[in-house]
């Protein structure tokens, strides 16, 4: 088997605040092969958002700092790269779009600016060049008339509209890599369905490897064909998408599974069940499992040591001592 | 409770503390003048003119051979003194006039702003001195010229926090209980004007210490042989040449009183304003 | 976008006549015979006699407001009593003065003012940032003719290096084609008399820079903070852009407006310290011509002064309002919006 495209090992992003360390990313393991969708779940914030910025390296310096780990792109560690080798990768090898698409485009610059400008930058190509190719960007996310909406402003179009620029945008350099924080949350309904649609396809289209945030395990089962849960920094549970929704094992996955309604053919009406609790204060974490103050299943253990990733059949894995 | 908190804060914000000791520093010295200072300020000394500094004038002495030092401090109580008269003399009129602009709305707000409008139009030192011509040069004058030309800016700050007040529930509520409108304005409302006022008021008095001399310098404002630092200045103009430190030190004080009150005005937001950091 | 610039425009001219009433209430406010004070002291009655009638200084206010307002229109400031001349032709020749020293100003202060603030945003809490905001207080808090003062003592008393006072040195032929000093040197050529007046500029533009310098700079670095913190600033530095195109192409643009507004609302204060610092500088401009028509109470050029200064500020506003519609493409309505 080829060595994965992204390869994360240990990573740990820690934020230097006043009031204390925040280890934000605090031990990821993660690995993802081309061309293929890894999803990453947990509650806002468990370090989802973070570890995507720590691969991108635009995590905020001074406060915040990678303090230990790995991440291997396409064998380059990035955690070691310099700002300029970075440059390089963002937007062209490695691009992100962002969870609100109202505000991550600049107000002041049309859209074909926008775009050409990332394709000018990363791709040896003349300014016309560049705009008739972010013309054919705004063509291939399902953009209408786009030889005209190509002059508009960010906000002459819709939340939806915004985020097709955004994906085109990502999409406009062909990266290996694109990762999607959070791509439908704060779209309609009806909306993210095309959305993710249109993520699907292009990915299949530009061959690019995504890895995908999201809090809704819905939008996982959707498009991802593996799955990591996070909690308070760390991933709990590893699986591919059919295992994981089959079986999960980690009490908090199943806890997330709990916390869904079920579809409305299912047999009986069942209570939603929300985890007790709230996400542990990551300046004052516990020793021991991160997620013992609410595990319905702790025990003794539990409050001593911490798990480890433990390997269960096939590639599925889960943090927890229950199944050692 | 939320006053010993502010109390708090203040002494911990460097640049309030620094702002404070400088006024603190000048008001001294403005209270005691009398007592320290070296020369009688008025009394000429026909020998000893435009002499450098000194053991015995250490800020030297003018071309009618006066103690600038002596001059200096005298000059810090009318300095202080303009500053406070002209901040009340655009306070009071500034702070009713916004009240009943953002309260009332439309029918009363148009034609007071608008009139604000048209004082904003001139550039502030212009309307001071286009006020002075009509009053006449003094020292009062100065005052209220100074004074007047700053109303427009009280009545907008005031009016902006009541157009944001008069939204909240607690005036809301008051409103559906019946109080009356009078009552509504002056006990709900304008108590919460306050800290923006405060500390637009102590920024203020820099600003008005610098017109205000910026008049003398012109002079339009305190007469010969009042010493005014703005005055000074001005007299020390004609003797750049041979004599710099006739025009240094009056100049050197109202920078200092100004930084003090700078100082304190930016502590002083940071501290009730935290949406204007 | 066509009624944004008509409502400013009937704002514009409800400004400009509550303008010119309260400068024609001026004579009148003026303990004495406003004919008295329109011909001067040492005016013959004949002259008194006739400005009484051209003025309609006999009949009700609303009718002199009105022969004021008109004579306005014809561009009729009266006439100075000191020159003799008409006062919008004296204001005319010293505005051009003005105007390159408030030009020069304006440029100093901007630039250095944006570029300090920048540099202060994106070096937060650095030795740097924590120096500039520091002298901007104290720019702040100075008093420009103290400082103009002082600068001239250094730097022509003590070091000769540069001159004292005035446009241009006299004696030095001078062609005027524009009124402008520098540019008409340039255009015929003459680099003597071009560098002359840029070393006359120096001081007094530094001078009447200082104060719009500090508030910019201020600004600049608030409005920085706040733009670098968006979103659309982490989509730009995702797509690999260097930290300058960043800064320059992505942030300032939109941190620049406020800086606009600032830039634009602080006219006034260069205006006013135009007064103060052609006063040092004995700069043969509009705010010495003032203050020397007060002194000497030729009250029709005074009236004509601050009449014209209030006129350019409310120009200078609107000029303002219409840059901020082409930076700012959300108040550009139309139709899609």
């Amino acid at each position: 088997m080829a060595a994965p495209l992204l390869e994360i090992q240990g990573l740990k992003t820690f934020f230097f605040t006043r009031k204390g360390v925040v280890k934000a990313v605090d031990g990821v393991d993660l690995s993802l092969n081309e061309g293929e969708t890894l999803g990453l779940v947990g509650e806002s914030g468990c370090g989802k958002t973070v570890t995507a910025l720590s691969i991108m390296r635009l995590i905020s310096e001074p406060i915040g700092r990678i303090t230990e780990g790995s991440i291997n792109f396409e064998g380059k560690d990035l955690v070691a790269a310099t700002e300029s080798e970075m440059r390089k990768i963002r937007g062209n090898r490695i691009s992100m779009i962002f969870q609100e698409p109202m505000t991550s485009l600049n107000p002041v610059l049309k859209v074909g600016d926008q775009i050409s400008e990332a394709i000018q930058l990363h791709q040896d190509v003349s300014k016309k060049e560049a705009w008739d190719r972010s013309i054919e960007m705004l063509r291939l996310v399902g953009i209408p008339s786009p030889e005209s909406r190509v002059n508009e402003y960010p906000h002459q179009m819709s939340g939806g509209m915004r985020q097709r620029v955004m994906i085109g945008m990502a999409l406009s350099c062909h990266p290996k890599l694109m990762i999607a924080d959070e791509p439908t949350t704060a779209l309609d309904v009806t909306i993210q369905a095309q959305i993710l649609d249109l993520i699907n396809r292009l990915k299949e289209r530009v061959g690019s490897a995504i890895l995908l945030i999201t809090h809704n395990l819905g939008v996982v089962a959707e498009v991802a064909q593996y799955v990591g849960v996070m909690y308070a920094g760390y991933i709990v549970e590893y699986a591919d998408v059919i295992t994981l929704f089959k079986e999960p094992r980690h009490p908090y996955t199943v806890g997330l599974f709990q916390s869904i309604p079920k579809k409305k053919g299912s047999a009986k009406r069942e209570r939603l069940q929300a985890i007790p609790g709230l996400v542990p204060d990551l300046l004052e974490l516990p020793k021991g499992c991160k997620f013992q103050d609410r595990c319905s299943r702790v025990f003794q253990r539990c409050r001593e040591e911490a798990p480890l990733l433990l390997k269960l059949n096939g590639s599925h894995q889960v943090r927890c001592w229950l199944y050692e | 409770m939320e006053k010993v908190e502010a109390l708090v804060e203040l002494k911990k914000n460097k640049t309030a503390m620094a702002g404070l000791i400088l006024i603190c520093f000048l008001l001294i010295l403005a209270l005691i003048g009398p007592w320290i200072s070296p020369h009688p300020p008025l009394v000429p000394d026909p020998i000893n003119r435009l002499k450098g500094p000194s053991w015995s004038h250490p800020f030297g002495t003018d071309s009618l051979g006066r103690d600038i030092l002596s001059r200096v401090i005298y000059g810090s109580r009318i300095s202080i003194i303009i500053g406070l008269i002209a901040v009340s003399i655009s306070l009071v009129p500034g702070t009713i006039l916004g009240l009943l602009s953002g309260f009332y709305g439309r029918k009363v707000d148009e034609p007071i702003m608008r009139g604000m409008d048209i004082m904003l139009a001139f550039p502030a030192i212009l309307l001071a001195i286009f006020i002075t011509a009509i009053l006449g040069p003094s020292l009062l004058n100065t005052m209220i010229a100074v004074g007047i030309v700053y109303i427009p800016h009280y009545a907008r700050i005031v009016r902006s926090s009541v157009l944001s007040l008069k939204e909240q529930l607690f005036v809301q509520a008051v409103r559906s209980l019946g109080g009356s409108n009078l009552r509504i304005i002056f006990l709900h409302i304008f108590p919460n004007t306050i800290p923006p006022i405060i500390v637009y008021a102590t920024l203020g008095m820099g600003t008005a210490v610098l017109q205000a001399a910026a008049l003398g310098f012109l002079g339009l404002g305190a007469q010969p042989p009042t010493p005014e630092w703005g005055a000074m200045l001005s007299e020390g103009r004609q003797y750049i040449q041979n004599a710099p430190h006739v025009a240094a030190f009056p100049g050197i004080a109202i920078f200092m009183l100004v930084l003090g009150f700078n100082l304190f005005g930016d502590g002083l937001r940071d501290i009730l304003d935290p949406s204007l950091r | 976008m066509a009624r944004f610039i008509s409502r400013r425009l009937f704002h514009l001219i409800f400004i400009l006549i509550g303008v010119s009433i309260l400068v024609f209430l001026m004579l009148r406010l003026i303990p004495g015979d406003p004919a008295h004070l329109l011909v001067g002291e040492l005016a013959s009655p004949q002259d008194i006699a006739r400005i009484r009638e051209k003025l309609g200084l006999d009949s009700s206010y609303v009718y002199q407001y009105f022969i004021y307002a008109s004579n306005l229109l014809k561009g009729d400031m009266g006439t100075s009593i000191r020159s003799n001349v008409p006062v919008s032709q004296e204001i005319f020749v010293r505005f051009l003065a003005t105007v390159e020293l408030s030009i020069a100003a304006m440029l100093i202060s901007s630039l250095i003012g944006i570029l300090a603030g920048v540099i202060s945003s994106v070096r937060q809490y650095s030795i740097f940032d924590y120096f500039s905001m520091m002298m901007a207080l104290v720019g702040i808090s100075m008093p420009i003719f103290w400082l103009g003062l002082m600068l001239m003592y250094l730097f022509s008393v003590k070091w000769g290096i540069l001159p004292m006072m005035g446009r241009f040195t006299m004696g030095l032929d001078y062609h005027v084609i524009s009124g402008l000093v520098m540019l008409d040197s340039l255009l015929s050529g003459d680099i003597q008399l071009f560098f002359n007046s840029v070393k006359h500029l120096i001081l007094p533009a530094f001078t009447l820079a200082t104060i719009p310098m500090a508030i910019i700079a201020r600004m600049t670095r608030s409005s920085m903070l706040e733009v670098m913190s968006k979103d659309y600033i982490r989509t730009a530095r995702a797509k690999g852009l260097s930290r300058g195109t960043v800064i320059f192409r992505h942030a300032l643009k939109n941190a620049f407006l406020p800086i606009i507004t600032v830039i634009g609302l602080n006219f006034g204060l260069l205006l006013g310290g135009a007064v103060l610092t052609e006063t040092i500088f004995s700069w043969p401009g509009l705010g010495r011509y003032v203050v020397d028509s007060l002194s000497a109470r030729d009250y029709p050029a005074v009236q004509g002064c601050i009449l014209f200064f209030a006129v350019i500020m409310v120009i200078v506003n609107l000029t303002v309002d219409i840059f901020y519609l082409y930076l700012d493409p959300r108040l550009r309505i139309d139709g899609k919006g």
